[in-house]
């Protein structure tokens, strides 16, 4: 792959992350039957960042669970997998919560169908609302999400690379061009 | 992996990996809805040349919690008792859509024949006194929930080696993750030998500091052949609260089921605390999920 452009630095980043924040509590009328839940991998450091922006401006602290959707993707066969399936941990009751789903990057909407489906097979929440930090387009479901850090019109050649400090060593977003075959 | 037989050939990693993939399933398990949609389109066949209760019930749950088809075979109500041959019955299901076998057999290399006839992924569900890989599995998982680890740890399995698939399987999984295995029991019940294991006619040597103690059911049709006599058995090999005492504080105790109360064991521990035969029953069926899940997802790898 060829790396084409720098999307976000860290600084903006965390700007987006910390409107994000100020959107979830706005959209919600406050913290109250708030939850974040993060999906696997990237999702998770985002989730807690938007908690720990919440609990600073807000003063409350908002629960904040985990979740792998690889049990409910849809291409498990089509995919070159590897059957890895990491932990699902939510350590609160979901039934009732205004429920935000956290990812990095929203592309096809599959990924966000699996885990619409997963929550609801762990609880039901009052509403769920989607929360990403880039939206590349391309959507092959009808799915969109409430919450955009950034929309980045992009090729399906491209790929979006989110990097995040807590598994990357760095936060920052790239755009990479796919090598012709 | 493609089809799981025994442990021949396994390393750590894919131990650790196909356990990990179970401590996700004992979640799952957990829901309010217990179930997923990762091996929908699946069908899972349990084939049962011999009669079983719970290894069939769990491997058919196990399917059924990931949303796999399932069709059950059982040889007593089979074309088998109008002499259709193994063979024969499992290419029918095979013509009939079948991914996936879970085969139990009365005697030893049913299953690994069976990878050479169907083109889906084949399980051992117990094959005669050889390998029943899967209880094995659990045994591990329960075990490393109890105890954390089982780098260095003593594990002891008391009584019926000789016949014993369980323990054959345990003295191949365990020692892969550490641990260090003796089995105990009456002289005419132990085999010659077993690789990587420390093989012992003195109970009192097997439970001496022993992280975990496994008994396994002292299986009373064989003792018409005079291999042992049950006073004898329960008087010398019987595990007791007494004997027990021998063990680390607390060593939990496992039965692979089904037990005899008062024979292998004292009846009042299947009951006690340290007893995690029912852990065992609920830990299967996620290790069971694993397996499907491993072997029909990442088939071919």
């Amino acid at each position: 792959m060829r790396f084409k452009a720098e999307l976000m630095n860290q600084e903006e980043m965390r700007r987006a992350l910390y409107r994000i924040a100020h959107e979830i509590v706005e959209a919600n009328k406050g913290t109250e039957g708030l939850a974040l839940v993060g999906i696997h991998t990237r999702g998770i450091p985002l989730a807690g960042r938007i908690a720990r922006f919440i609990a600073e401006f807000e003063g409350k602290e908002v629960p904040v669970g985990v979740l792998d959707i690889t049990l409910y993707r849809d291409d498990l066969t089509e995919i070159g997998y590897r059957p890895q399936v990491r932990e699902t941990r939510i350590p609160f009751d979901l039934t009732g919560k205004a429920t935000v789903l956290v990812d990095d990057v929203l592309y096809t909407g599959r990924t966000a169908r699996a885990a619409l489906d997963a929550l609801m097979d762990l609880g039901r929440p009052r509403r769920i609302y989607l929360a990403v930090l880039v939206d590349r387009g391309h959507r092959e479901l009808p799915i969109r999400a409430d919450f955009v850090g950034k929309n980045v019109p992009t090729s399906r050649s491209e790929v979006v690379k989110v990097k995040v400090v807590e598994v990357d060593g760095e936060d920052r977003v790239e755009l990479w061009e796919k090598e012709e075959a | 992996m493609r089809h799981l037989l025994d442990f021949q050939g396994w390393n750590r990693p894919e131990v650790e990996s196909l356990l990990d993939t179970a401590r996700v399933m004992r979640e799952v398990l957990e829901r309010p809805v217990k179930k997923v949609p990762a091996l929908q389109g699946f069908t899972v066949a349990t084939v049962f040349f011999e009669p079983s209760t719970r290894t069939r019930i769990s491997f058919e749950l196990a399917a059924r919690r990931m949303s796999a088809d399932v069709v059950s075979f059982a040889a007593q109500t089979s074309s088998l008792q109008k002499g259709e041959s193994y063979k024969d019955t499992l290419l029918t299901l095979e013509a009939m859509g079948v991914d996936a076998y879970v085969i139990r057999a009365d005697s030893a290399g049913v299953p690994h024949q069976a990878t050479r006839w169907v083109k889906g992924a084949v399980i051992n569900g117990g094959d005669g006194r050889r390998a029943h890989p899967t209880q094995a599995l659990l045994d591990a998982y329960t075990l490393l929930e109890a105890l954390g680890t089982l780098e260095g740890k003593k594990v002891a399995i008391v009584g019926d080696i000789l016949h014993s698939r369980v323990a054959r399987s345990n003295a191949e999984l365990l020692p892969l993750l550490g641990a260090q295995v003796f089995c105990a029991g009456p002289p005419s019940l132990l085999p010659q030998s077993l690789p990587g294991v420390h093989l012992t006619p003195h109970l009192e040597e097997a439970l001496e500091e022993a992280d975990a103690v496994m008994v396994l059911r002292l299986q009373k049709e064989r003792m018409e052949a005079g291999l042992v006599h049950l006073e004898d058995y329960i008087a010398r090999y019987q595990v007791t609260e007494r004997r027990l005492a021998r063990a680390k504080p607390q060593a939990p105790l496992l039965h692979p089921g089904p037990m005899n109360r008062d024979v292998e064991l004292e009846g009042s521990l299947a009951d006690s605390a340290r007893s995690l035969v029912n852990r065992q029953v609920q830990n299967g069926v996620a290790v069971r999920m694993a397996v499907l899940y491993h072997l029909l997802v990442g088939k071919g790898r």
